[in-house]
C-alpha cells in the first residue's frame, strides 16, 4: 500500500533522513520509534506531502507524492505533532472547515461530524472555541479532523505527547478502535506506546532505520542480547561495589545509574549469557554489610533493544 | 478553486468574528473621514477628490495591519502544516487569503459611497468619477493586500511582516513625489512603478489599460513571489 523508496532529506548540509526504505501493507499499525531528533517527524512530513524529499519517493497505491501529491493527500489523514489547530474557531466550525476542504458533501457534513464527535468523545465541547479546550481535548479534535473524510491511511505524529496518563489511555483507546479498519502510521519516542498500539515497530536513529519488525520479533532480538540485572544497595561506596560485582564470573560490567548520598545507589550490571546471574550477585552482596534493597532483571521489553540500538545517540 | 473559496470564507469569518476588524474599520473611517471633512468646506466643491488623494498613504498603514497575520501566524502556530497536508496547494491557500483580504479592504472602503451620497445632497456630484475612483481604490487595496501577503510569507513574525509591508506600500505610494531626486533616465520607469500615478489616473475618471495592467501585474507578481517562497521554504 505504501512504498517508501530511498527517502532522503537534507537541511543544508544536515542529513535529517537518510535513504529510508519501507513497505507498509494495508491494515498495518506501524510505530515509528526513535529518540528526539531521529528524523521521525521529517519522515512523516515527507510522507504526507508537507515537505518535498531531497531524494527518493513515497508511492501510495501506485501514486507518487512527487507527481500526484493532491491525490495522495486525499488518501491520508494527518495529525501533526501538538495538534496545531485554529484556537479562535469553535470545534464544530473547525471540523466543518476541514470537511469542506476534504470535499465532503454539504448534505452529509453534519452526520460525518457528529459521528467523529461521538467516536472521539467531543459531543460536549463542539460549541467551544478550540483555544479553550484542554490539551487532551485538542488532541481529540486533531484526531477527529484527521479521520473526518474516512481516509485509508492515518498518520499521527506523537499523538500522546504532552498528555497526562488518563488522556494517554483515552487517545490510545481511540487509535486502537480506528486502527482496526485502517492503515495507521504513528511516531513516538515512548516505547510503551509503540508496544501497546502497534503491530510493527520501525526504529529510527539519526535518520536511518536501525530495526524493523513486529513487536515479537524485536523481543526475540532482546533475548539474544547480554542480560542485565538492576540492583539497589545502601551503605556501599560505588568503587567497592563496582569492584565486588565485576570480580564475579557472571558479571561483565557494572554501571552506576543513580546515587543519592547518603541514600541507596542504583546499579545496572551487564552479565554474561548463561544461567540466571542473580544468585551469584546475591551471595556476593550477602558477604558484605550492605543492605540489598532490590535485585531484579528488567523485563525484556523494547526498552532494552531501543537502548541498545540507539545507545550512541542517548550518550 | 473550491479550496481557495473555502479558505476565503474561513478568513473572512476570522476577520469579522474578531472585534479587531471592526476597530480597524472604525479607526480607518474616523481618521480618513476627519482628514477629508476638515478641509472639505474650504474648497467649496462637491467632490471626493481630496478623500481619494489621501487613500494611497492611509491604506499603506492600514492594509499591512490586516495582512500581517495571514501567513506569518499560520506558520508560527504550526497550522500551516495541517493546512498543507489537506488536499490543497499553497497557491490555492495564497489565493484564498488574498481574496479574503481584498474583500475585507473593499468593505472598509465602501462607506465612502455614503460620503458621496451625503455630498450629492448639498452639491452637484459627478457619480461616474466617484465610481471609477471607488474601483481604483479597490485595485489599489488589492495590490497592497498582495504585497502584505508577500511580506507575511517571508517571516513568521507578524510585526516584521507589518513593517515590511508598510515600507513597501508606502514606498510605491509616495514614489511619484520623490521623482525629482532621481536621475533623469530613471524618472520615467520609476513613475510607472508608482502606484499613486496609476491610481490618480483612475480617480480622475480615466480608465486606461496601462493602469489596469499595472495593478494586475503588481498583484500577480506579489502573489507569485509569495507562492514561490512558501513552496521553497519548507
Amino acid at each position: 500500500m505504501i512504498n517508501i523508496k530511498g527517502l532522503t532529506k537534507y537541511y543544508g548540509d544536515l542529513c535529517a533522513v537518510d535513504r529510508i526504505e519501507l513497505d507498509i501493507a494495508e491494515g498495518e499499525i506501524v510505530g515509528l520509534l526513535g529518540p528526539n531528533g531521529a528524523g521521525k517527524t521529517t519522515t512523516l512530513r515527507m510522507l504526507t506531502g508537507f515537505i518535498t524529499p531531497s531524494r527518493g519517493d513515497v508511492v501510495v497505491n501506485g501514486l507518487s507524492i512527487r507527481s500526484s501529491a493532491l491525490d495522495v493527500k486525499r488518501l491520508m489523514g494527518y495529525l501533526p505533532e501538538s495538534a496545531p489547530l485554529y484556537p479562535a474557531m469553535l470545534a464544530y466550525d473547525f471540523l466543518c472547515f476541514i470537511a469542506k476542504m476534504r470535499g465532503i458533501e454539504a448534505s452529509s457534513r453534519p452526520r460525518v461530524i457528529a459521528q467523529m464527535a461521538s467516536l472521539c468523545g467531543l459531543e460536549e465541547v463542539m460549541h467551544l472555541p478550540v483555544g479553550h479546550l484542554s490539551k487532551g481535548l485538542k488532541q481529540r479534535v486533531g484526531l477527529a479532523q484527521a479521520m473526518l473524510a474516512d481516509p485509508e491511511i492515518l498518520v499521527l505524529d506523537e499523538p500522546t505527547s504532552g498528555l497526562d496518563p488518563n488522556q494517554i489511555v483515552e487517545i490510545r483507546r481511540i487509535i486502537k478502535r480506528i486502527g482496526a479498519s485502517k492503515t495507521v502510521i504513528l511516531s513516538t519516542h515512548i516505547l510503551s506506546e509503540a508496544e501497546a498500539a502497534c503491530d510493527r515497530i520501525v526504529i529510527i536513529d539519526k535518520g536511518r532505520i536501525i530495526a524493523d519488525g513486529s513487536t515479537e520479533q524485536l523481543r526475540n532480538e532482546t533475548k539474544a542480547m547480554a542480560p542485565t540485572v538492576r540492583l539497589e544497595i545502601e551503605g556501599a561506596l560505588w568503587e567497592n561495589a563496582r569492584r565486588l560485582l565485576e570480580d564475579l564470573d557472571v558479571v561483565e560490567k557494572a554501571e552506576l545509574l543513580e546515587v543519592s548520598f547518603p541514600g541507596p545507589m542504583k546499579i545496572e550490571v551487564t552479565c554474561t549469557s548463561g544461567p540466571d546471574p542473580r544468585p551469584a550477585i546475591y551471595a556476593a552482596v550477602k558477604q558484605t554489610d550492605w543492605i540489598l534493597l532490590e535485585l531484579r532483571r528488567p523485563s525484556q521489553s523494547l526498552e532494552a533493544i531501543f537502548r541498545h540500538l540507539t545507545a550512541e545517540a542517548i550518550r | 478553486m473550491k479550496a481557495a473559496l473555502h479558505i476565503m470564507v474561513k478568513e473572512l469569518e476570522d476577520y469579522f468574528v474578531s472585534p479587531i476588524a471592526y476597530i480597524v474599520i472604525a479607526v480607518f473611517l474616523l481618521v480618513s473621514g476627519w482628514l477629508f471633512f476638515s478641509t472639505f468646506f474650504l474648497f467649496n466643491q462637491a467632490s471626493l477628490r481630496n478623500y481619494f488623494d489621501l487613500l494611497p498613504v492611509s491604506l499603506a498603514f492600514v492594509i499591512p495591519a490586516m495582512t500581517m497575520r495571514l501567513l506569518a501566524e499560520e506558520r508560527s502556530r504550526g497550522s500551516w502544516e495541517l493546512l498543507l497536508t489537506l488536499p490543497v496547494t499553497a497557491r490555492a491557500v495564497t489565493a484564498g487569503k488574498f481574496l479574503a483580504a481584498t474583500f475585507f479592504a473593499a468593505a472598509m472602503i465602501t462607506p465612502v459611497l455614503f460620503y458621496a451620497l451625503c455630498i450629492s445632497l448639498i452639491g452637484d456630484l459627478d457619480w461616474a468619477v466617484v465610481f471609477t475612483s471607488y474601483a481604483g481604490s479597490i485595485l489599489l487595496a488589492a495590490s497592497y493586500c498582495a504585497i502584505g501577503l508577500l511580506a507575511s510569507s517571508l517571516t513568521r513574525n507578524q510585526i516584521i511582516a507589518f513593517i515590511l509591508a508598510m515600507v513597501l506600500c508606502f514606498l510605491i505610494a509616495v514614489l511619484d513625489k520623490m521623482l525629482f531626486f532621481m536621475p533623469r533616465p530613471l524618472v520615467e520607469p520609476l513613475s510607472y512603478l508608482a502606484a499613486d500615478t496609476h491610481f490618480q489616473n483612475i480617480a480622475k475618471g480615466v480608465i486606461d489599460s496601462r493602469d489596469l495592467v499595472y495593478f494586475g501585474s503588481l498583484v500577480w507578481a506579489a502573489l507569485y513571489a509569495a507562492d514561490l517562497i512558501l513552496e521553497t521554504s519548507e
